[in-house]
């Protein structure tokens, strides 16, 4: 028989905080409050089934080469608790450094990717401009035929980049809070909250009402209608985002490649499916589905570029729900309410943030006050104009 | 793909739509009046509900017209009744 | 080798012809008709594939598209990796070979051609099985468009086997009838060898079309291979059948193991046997009138079992008479195999009973018919567990779409018939008013049912790591109870964990099952634990269909200005600009990029030099309240611009950053043109057009997109004044008479022209813009006066010199205005969009990164644009940055490499040394103003 990896308890009357939302960051904000800052008394409330929103539906692509100092801190933060999770969480996530690819396809998409190569090693963070002939010897299956109509004219490479099989990290962090006492309640709907002022002193949910010392927000676009709830808006607006998976096919991809202009990334996985994301779809959907004709022209740009993929088959696509915030980075840490917390709009970048927000989000909670690594990503951002602005400046998603 | 009920031209493929976000954000009449608050409360915060949502398109590729459409978030489905 | 367990007539393959194929490089006959897998069956072939993990040998286990084993890769023709055997047509020189559930790609380009449809129709029927045969025919004659796909090579669904009887005639003489009633009336198409994948918003709904696959090398070369259909239906009717669902035993695995109903299937649809000796095995009637099928086909029936314990109904009698009895209250506990790993017996055993070896070399099990309820459920039905049925079946009615026969759980013919009949009449006149008159369904003899199914799902748990709950998954029941042991409860977390359901087949088999078995596990009712989400498509789809034809230069449409072929013919290297193809340098023979641009900056600065602007986006703006409208559009004054002038402006969107800009000209009281970056053009009319309808629709003003309407080109440089004094003799080109930041209409080379006289070089230009069916001419005009073309890296090389910035490249999402050294554009006196958001704190800083001019200290560097600038570039990571190169040019003018920049502190840090990094190196430039020629502006008057 295998390990048990976590129970199913009856909710308490009360913990000394409540996380709303069992995603990858709700259970890695639980783990590191009881890790590294003594908070065992935790619960994890989930609407549905434990890491069954994005967490399930993402294509798993880890990197940290961001553009502003503020992103590659964080996400490099994060990248670094990526390469020694498996151990520490003693359950192997199969992260694989296989690094990742992203192609420029104009003269702009040539400027803009050296401009983040640069930035990423001021900062610290592996990064290295390659030409098409460089990117041929990587990936020998990308066309670098200059006939394309968007031919290959360079790309970013972050060698310690690479993927990790999602459930497995969210099932490895169910563990180990579990093991630290954190409780994880499924099919635990937030319906509302107990209000005291300024302060708020616990949930109300589909199975009775959980007080708690703090709160703490992680439920991805959800976090709107909770916050709404809570008497505060904030700049998210939810959107689906596709992803599909092939049949297992004999291994031809080892590298991570992605590409922003014609909105393809794909990776292939350990069992061999090749993975792919498409672009966001355009409208305001909390429906786990998109449009078809985004897959299509997804389709058309992969084929293009691996024209290898032609005979591959689309086995099954699905869609996360994106929260976009308007500069494209997250919101993270106090809010209007003084013991109510928020983690919200990650956008594409949720997955491979989890260690890193799990933890800067425990510190925040357990401090009362933003990780510096936070603190840029404040609410009030919105207002001075301080934006981090990786939407305008380099459109960088995913 | 949607089928967006233009109040022009009727039901047309989403394709040929621009998507614009929440309906009803006025630009404020006097920006300048406004705190930094209440300026960045126009510029960014957006409802996002789950459900009922109504929302602008604008038919790019047909008549060139905005128009408002009340929409279901998760459902997808359009409001009967979209009037220009 | 010859076809040993093919019937001596029935089915429906023509037998009159042979087609040869290979498999596993063995050379085998077929007959059109055939597939693959009945094809392999006829000569006893019994393995196919082999499990991933375990490799233990599968073989065919059902019929259709729920087939779990038999994926194969075909070889011949255009190739193609994980083909279903059990649907793969035999063509003459197929070649295929077995998998073990991974397929190979192979390296050589797919040239087979894909095409897209788009249908409207007011009736789509999904299945042309009875039910959907009857509701396409009672649809099709209220008058309504109907379309019926159905993914077989004809229709007919389940009657195919040629059992049935409607009115007294055999059931497909009925099919045959309403086949060609359909196909003979205008408004009716039938789509055979279709599968509808996709179900989404919208009734919008996605169906493949294999076109040519069946026909091998004598598909025709002018027909597309597959083709997508993308279908608007006002009405859905799903007749798609039900999947057959085994019961699950130890070793339930071993090729010779298949499904009851699709074992008859092969001995009466393609006249093969799928075994002489048979043990079937069932929880349903369904199962036992399988074994009726099998007997009547000559299949020895070495038993019959039935988990369940009934009196004796229709299904006995038919049994009895054949000499056959039903062991009431028997399952099968287990299966040997010979040496080959192909069943040679199986243990039968009473419930809780011991077990006896029957010597057989097919079991055909069947635990019931799971409603394909896919459709259903993309359309966003939730399928419900019904007791009576034992299976999930559509629950609440989604709007517009209808469930019938099968699909629907009703299993028996005559009901599916009327059930069929009555949909597709309602769909029909719900969309067309009606008209005709209402069809009735055939006659057909009535089966009455011995018994309800029961919800069975495994019959031995022994060994429960041979018990396979996904064949092509190699995922076992031992699986499962590691699953449930690690303390999950949800199907979907059991998914993810035993990979049950993820194969190509997507568990349509057994996926049900599996739900069946985790409840018991879990001790829960079956509907309580729900099945996991059904996904798109139903069917896998080749990624080659999807692109379709977008592949190659039309993967995204390509613009050309007029002069396009000059330019080609010139030898021009392109550069995409959006859509566009812009001439990025014209080398000469023996020029590099270099070499080229230094020649066209020569001419320009010195003698004359001409490009293409055909693409900058240009707008008519008309109307009385034109310029109050630029007033708030633009961050500066355009109300006080006179007719016949021009002015710069810059436009912001709301959060204040740098949107766009370009010139614009009055060129009436009421009239206006406006220009836009080439790559912003469409985004810059949207935006004007949202403004004035959303906000501003008192002001009158209308807005049309006039780029493709005028061709431009750009004379550049001292000596352009006398080409265009020599083209247009009647312009009074002086500059006095033609000032700069004015426009004239002129006829220039004969052609009628509006002239501006503007500059994004510095250098005495003009603008020249003719109606683009002109273009050419003028191009040629020009060129004849000796004129030298330039491209986009010169006309960037002449403007950073002047210290212009292009939108997008020296401003990103981040910079203002004033960031990007346009304050003396910024009106103070008025409002703009945007112009709030710059007095917000962080925009308003004192330390914003602001445009600058760098030189490097070594003059023969060109930086990289992208590169980084510090202070101490040999910091500790993380090194603070000040900026980065925005735009970084050799200059012929200057006799030195120069760059522009964005860097915090701006001109603060003038005469300052910063490094710039790229690529680990660090390169000394001095910070400058970032106008490098001419600051004085004197060269463009000329």
């Amino acid at each position: 028989m295998t390990d048990f990896l976590w129970a199913d308890p009856e909710p308490e009357r009360g913990y000394d905080v409540v996380v709303i939302g069992a995603g990858g960051h709700g259970l890695a904000t639980a783990y590191y409050l009881a890790r590294n800052h003594g908070i065992t008394n935790v619960a994890v409330l989930e609407r549905g089934w434990l890491a069954g929103g994005n967490m399930a539906r993402n294509t798993t692509i880890i990197r940290s080469n961001y553009l502003w100092d503020a992103s590659a801190a964080i996400y490099e933060h994060s990248l670094k608790l990526w390469e020694g999770l498996s151990d520490e969480l003693d359950y192997d996530i199969l992260f694989s450094q296989r690094g990742v690819l992203n192609l420029a396809h104009s003269l702009p998409d040539v400027r803009e990717g050296i401009r983040r190569v640069n930035a990423n090693r001021l900062n610290g963070v592996d990064a290295e401009w390659l030409t098409p002939a460089e990117v041929k010897k990587l990936v020998p299956i990308i066309n670098t035929s200059q006939e394309l109509r968007y031919p290959v004219m360079g790309a970013t490479f972050q060698p310690r980049a690479g993927i990790a099989k999602h459930d497995y990290v969210a099932w490895a962090y169910a563990r180990a809070a579990h093991r630290l006492g954190v409780h994880l309640i499924q099919n635990c709907e937030v319906t509302g909250f107990l209000r005291d002022g300024d302060r708020v002193r616990g949930v109300v949910t589909s199975r009775g009402t959980i007080e708690a010392d703090r709160v703490a927000l992680c439920a991805a676009g959800h976090t709107s209608v909770l916050a709404s709830e809570l008497g505060f808006r904030l700049p998210l607006a939810s959107h689906p985002l596709q992803a599909l998976v092939s049949e297992l096919l004999e291994q031809v991809l080892d590298t991570v490649v992605m590409s922003n202009a014609i909105h393809v990334y794909v990776s292939q996985a350990h069992k061999g499916e090749l993975v792919m994301g498409a672009g966001v779809d355009a409208y305001n959907g909390y429906g786990q589905r998109g449009s078809f004709h985004v897959i299509e022209s997804q389709m058309a740009a992969a084929v293009e570029l691996f024209p290898i993929f032609a005979r591959a088959h689309v086995l099954r696509t699905w869609a996360g729900i994106v929260d976009v915030s308007p500069d494209a980075s997250p919101v993270l840490g106090l809010t209007p309410v003084e013991n109510v917390f928020v983690n919200c709009g990650w956008g594409t970048g949720g997955f491979k943030a989890t260690p890193g927000a799990g933890w800067v989000y425990a510190d925040t909670i357990a401090h009362g006050r933003p990780h510096p690594l936070a603190a840029p990503f404040a609410l009030d951002r919105f207002t001075t104009g301080a934006l981090v602005d990786e939407h305008g400046a380099a459109a960088v998603a995913h | 793909m949607l089928s967006v009920p233009c109040p022009w031209c009727g039901p047309r493929d989403e394709t040929e739509f621009k998507y614009g976000g929440q309906a009803h954000v006025a630009y404020p009449s006097d920006p300048a009046a406004l705190s930094d608050a209440e300026w960045a409360s126009y510029l960014f915060l957006r409802d996002n509900p789950k459900g009922w949502f109504a929302e602008r398109w604008f038919h790019s590729a047909g008549c060139r017209r905005w128009f408002d459409v009340v929409r279901h978030t998760v459902t997808y489905e359009f409001a009967p009744g979209v009037t220009p | 080798m010859s076809q040993a367990f093919r019937r001596a007539a029935g089915g429906r393959i023509d037998r009159s012809r042979t087609l040869n194929f290979h498999f596993d490089g063995r050379a085998f006959e077929a007959h059109p008709g055939d597939t693959l897998s009945s094809a392999l069956l006829a000569h006893g072939v019994r393995v196919v594939a082999r499990g991933p993990y375990t490799g233990r040998p599968r073989g065919t286990y059902g019929i259709g598209a729920e087939e779990p084993n038999a994926f194969v890769q075909v070889d011949s023709g255009p190739g193609e990796p994980m083909v279903r055997a059990t649907t793969l047509e035999v063509y003459d020189g197929l070649v295929a070979r077995s998998l073990a559930g991974r397929g190979e790609l192979s390296d050589e380009p797919d040239h087979s051609r894909y095409d897209k449809t788009w249908a409207h129709c007011d009736v789509l029927v999904v299945g042309a099985g009875p039910a959907g045969l009857a509701a396409a025919h009672a649809a099709a004659v209220t008058g309504a468009r109907v379309i019926l796909a159905d993914e077989r090579p004809e229709p007919g669904g389940e009657l195919l086997a040629g059992r049935a009887h409607l009115d007294g005639r055999p059931a497909m003489d009925w099919v045959r009838d309403v086949h060609a009633r359909l196909t003979g009336l205008p408004e009716v198409r039938v789509l055979t060898r279709t599968t509808v994948t996709g179900f989404y918003d919208g009734n919008f709904l996605v169906a493949v079309q294999r076109r040519t696959d069946h026909l091998g090398a004598d598909a025709p070369a002018h027909v597309a291979r597959q083709r997508l259909w993308h279908i608007r239906a006002a009405r859905v009717v799903l007749a798609t059948g039900a999947h057959e669902r085994p019961i699950l035993f130890p070793d339930n695995d071993r090729p010779g193991i298949m499904l009851a109903a699709a074992a008859a299937g092969y001995a009466w649809r393609y006249g093969v046997l799928p075994g002489r000796r048979a043990v079937v095995a069932g929880a349903h009637d369904g199962a036992l009138w399988a074994a009726v099928d099998l007997f009547d086909a000559g299949v020895e029936l070495a038993a019959v079992l039935d988990v369940r314990r009934l009196p004796e109904g229709q299904v006995h009698r038919a049994l009895r008479d054949r000499g056959v009895a039903v062991s009431a209250g028997h399952g099968v506990v287990g299966t040997d195999a010979d040496a080959d790993g192909v069943l040679e017996a199986a243990w039968v055993a009473p419930v809780d009973g011991s077990p006896r070896r029957v010597p057989c070399d097919l079991v055909a099990t069947s635990g019931g018919w799971n409603p394909a309820v896919h459709l259903y459920s993309q359309a966003g039905g939730r399928p419900l567990w019904s007791a009576d049925h034992a299976a999930f079946v559509p629950g609440d009615p989604v709007p517009a779409v209808s469930c019938v026969g099968a699909a629907a759980g009703t299993f028996g013919l005559a009901d599916a018939l009327a059930e069929g009949a009555e949909a597709g009449w309602q769909a029909g006149a719900g969309t067309h008013g009606g008209g005709g008159e209402e069809p009735l369904p055939p006659a057909t003899d009535s089966v009455a049912d011995a018994g309800a199914p029961a919800a069975c799902w495994l019959t031995s748990d022994l060994r429960p790591d041979t018990v396979f709950v996904d064949l092509q998954r190699d995922a076992t029941l031992h699986d499962v109870r590691r699953a449930v042991g690690a303390g999950m409860t949800s199907s979907e977390h059991v998914k993810r964990y035993t990979t049950a359901g993820t194969a190509a087949d997507q568990g349509r088999t057994t996926g049900v099952t599996t739900v069946g078995v985790l409840a018991g596990l879990l001790g829960l009712p079956v509907g309580a634990v729900g099945t996991t989400t059904y996904r798109p498509p139903y069917t896998p789809i080749s990624f080659g269909l999807l692109a379709g034809r977008d592949r190659g230069r039309l993967l995204d449409p390509e613009r050309r200005t007029p002069m396009h072929e000059r330019h080609e013919a010139a030898d021009a290297v392109f550069e995409n600009v959006g859509q566009w193809k812009r001439p990025w340098y014209y080398p000469r023979p023996g020029e590099d990029l270099d070499r080229a641009v230094e020649r066209e900056c020569r001419a320009a600065r010195e003698g004359v030099a001409m490009m293409d602007v055909s693409t900058l986006g240009k707008i008519s703006l008309s109307g009385p309240d034109v310029g109050e409208f630029l007033d708030r559009i633009y961050t500066n004054r355009f109300s006080t611009l006179k007719v016949g002038q021009c002015r710069y402006g810059v436009m912001c969107l709301a959060d204040g950053m740098v949107f766009d800009d370009g010139v614009t000209a009055r060129i009436a009281p009421d009239r206006w043109h406006l220009t836009t970056t080439t790559g912003n053009a469409a985004a810059v009319l949207d935006w004007l057009e949202e403004w004035l309808q959303t906000e501003w629709p008192s002001l009158r003003v209308s807005a049309t997109s006039v780029t493709d309407q005028w061709a431009a080109v750009a004379v550049v440089g001292p000596g352009s004044r006398e080409v265009l004094r020599r083209l247009a003799p009647s312009l009074d080109v002086s500059a006095p008479a033609f000032p700069f930041l004015s426009v004239r209409d002129a006829t220039v080379a004969g052609i009628p022209a509006r002239v501006f006289r503007i500059s994004f070089t510095g250098e005495l230009s003009y603008e020249i813009n003719v109606p683009a069916w002109h273009g050419l001419a003028l191009w040629d005009a020009l060129l004849a006066q000796g004129i030298t073309p330039y491209g986009t890296e010169t006309m960037h090389v002449l403007r950073a010199e002047k210290g212009f910035i292009v939108a997008g490249q020296d401003t990103d999402g981040t910079v203002t205005p004033h960031d990007a050294g346009l304050g003396w554009a910024v009106s103070t006196a008025k409002h703009f969009i945007g112009s709030r958001s710059l007095a917000r704190a962080d925009t308003a800083r004192a330390d914003r990164k602001r445009l600058v001019g760098l030189l490097p200290a070594d003059p023969s560097v060109v930086l990289a644009e992208g590169a980084q600038l510090v202070v101490d570039a040999d910091a500790p990571t993380p090194v603070p940055m000040l900026g980065h190169v925005t735009s970084s040019y050799r200059s012929a003018a200057l006799g030195r490499s120069f760059a522009l920049a964005l860097v915090a502190g701006g001109l603060t840090l003038r005469g300052e040394t910063l490094y710039a990094v790229d690529a680990g190196r660090a390169q000394p430039v001095v910070v400058t103003e970032p106008v490098f020629y001419d600051p004085e502006g004197a060269r463009r008057d000329g």
